[in-house]
């Protein structure tokens, strides 16, 4: 039951983009074609779940060494040699799934999402298997929000009629702006 | 070194948030108080200042293949410091800016300031650089979190005047829209912030080619 309320949390209720701001840069960077913004989601929601474990064992680690002020380098670095190792292991075994995710795996490294969710494990005390279970439904619920929004800035460029001065950026903002205020209606969805 | 030129950069025509359109994550999750935007302000800004220093002094140290993860392993280092020292001395701010303060390490300010700027210019004109974005970059926050917050509480200065730091009532408590705080608000004040700097900055460029 607690993993079935952590999940919904975290796709739904909490969701990474909508409602923590956390990997803006990717969702406006990424999002302006389908299929690249699902490449993208799929690239970041396997990362997060390997990072979540992984993470949840060196901060085993660093608890014993007595070192859990060092967590914020350790980590990076850990998700940094992990998107690394990624990178190069799927290059040799799954060469179809590198050179569609090709551009965005090394941009995994500076996401936001993938940081925050280590620290947000830890900072909740989450065991082993809710840790993953939050990364991956994390990275499922970043991925339904790129999606959405991808598809929405698809229809914007198609058709746009707006003041000058907002094409671009700012009008995905905006629309970014509206698909949280949907998301919003989750806040009240409670389980468990 | 041209100060002037680079401090009109930080400001406006180069800034990290408006126009570089970097930082996105921390500019709006943060600004709903204007404590909250001043102390994010200065953290960053020491932390970018000190991390191009260190960065250009290693310039010609650091191997181009690996030089992101040294990149990343300084700015984490500063990040620590600043994290640690916020929890001793500013527990309320550390409080409020929580996970925010360990994720300034993955901020794309200070990364893309080190790889464009640091890693390419002398030890001085980084830590000007480095001052510079720091003060476009508090800049934008502060006039996000002033925007916000009266829009969204009603009240001027959150965290820091008034009693017991609510801030100073300027909207009778009835009228303010609680949206303007919550995620949405980040959203479209960003948005229209950046609309309002780039017809400016269209309209500048017309009136120079003009003239």
């Amino acid at each position: 039951m607690k993993l079935l309320s952590i999940a919904i949390g975290a796709i739904l209720v909490n969701n990474f983009i909508l409602s923590q701001f956390l990997g803006i840069c990717p969702f406006m960077g990424v999002s302006k074609k389908m299929d690249t913004a699902v490449g993208m989601g799929v690239a970041v929601t396997f990362v997060m779940g390997v990072a979540s474990a992984v993470t949840y064992a060196v901060n085993l680690l660093l608890i014993r060494l007595g070192l859990d002020y060092m967590q914020t380098v350790a980590y990076i670095l850990v998700i940094a040699a992990l998107v690394q190792f990624i990178e190069m292991f799927l290059q040799k075994v799954v060469p179809a799934l590198y050179s569609a995710l090709g551009i965005y795996l090394p941009l995994i490294t500076t996401n936001c999402a993938v940081l925050g969710v280590a620290l947000q494990n830890t900072q909740n005390g989450y065991t082993f298997i809710q840790s993953v279970v939050y990364g991956v439904t994390g990275g499922l619920g970043f991925t339904l929000a790129i999606i959405l929004f991808a598809s929405v800035r698809e229809r914007l460029a198609a058709n746009s009629d707006c003041p000058k001065c907002f094409e671009g950026f700012p009008l995905a903002l905006i629309s970014a702006g509206l698909i949280a205020l949907a998301f919003m209606g989750f806040q009240g969805l409670r389980i468990g | 070194m041209n100060f002037k030129k680079q401090f009109k950069d930080g400001l406006l025509t180069q800034n990290p948030v408006l126009v570089q359109l970097l930082g996105m994550c921390s500019t709006m999750a943060i600004t709903t108080t204007l404590f909250n935007g001043i102390g994010m302000g200065v953290a960053v800004t020491f932390i970018l200042i000190c991390s191009n220093v260190v960065i250009s002094l290693l310039r010609k140290v650091i191997p181009s293949k690996i030089r992101i993860a040294a990149y990343i392993v300084v700015i984490a280092g500063f990040v620590t410091m600043v994290d640690l020292l916020m929890q001793a001395f500013l527990p309320a701010l550390s409080e409020s800016l929580g996970i925010f303060i360990p994720l300034i390490v993955v901020n794309c300010i200070i990364l893309g300031r080190a790889e464009a700027f640091a890693s390419k210019n002398s030890v001085a004109a980084s830590a000007v650089d480095g001052i510079c974005q720091g003060i476009g970059y508090t800049v934008v926050l502060i006039v996000m979190c002033v925007v916000r917050e009266f829009l969204g509480s009603g009240t001027f200065g959150g965290g820091l005047l008034g009693p017991e730091g609510a801030g100073i009532r300027i909207l009778p408590e009835q009228f303010p829209a609680m949206m303007m705080i919550l995620p949405v608000g980040g959203f479209l004040t960003l948005g229209v912030l950046i609309a309002v700097v780039q017809y400016f900055l269209a309209k500048d460029k017309k009136g120079a080619d003009e003239t």
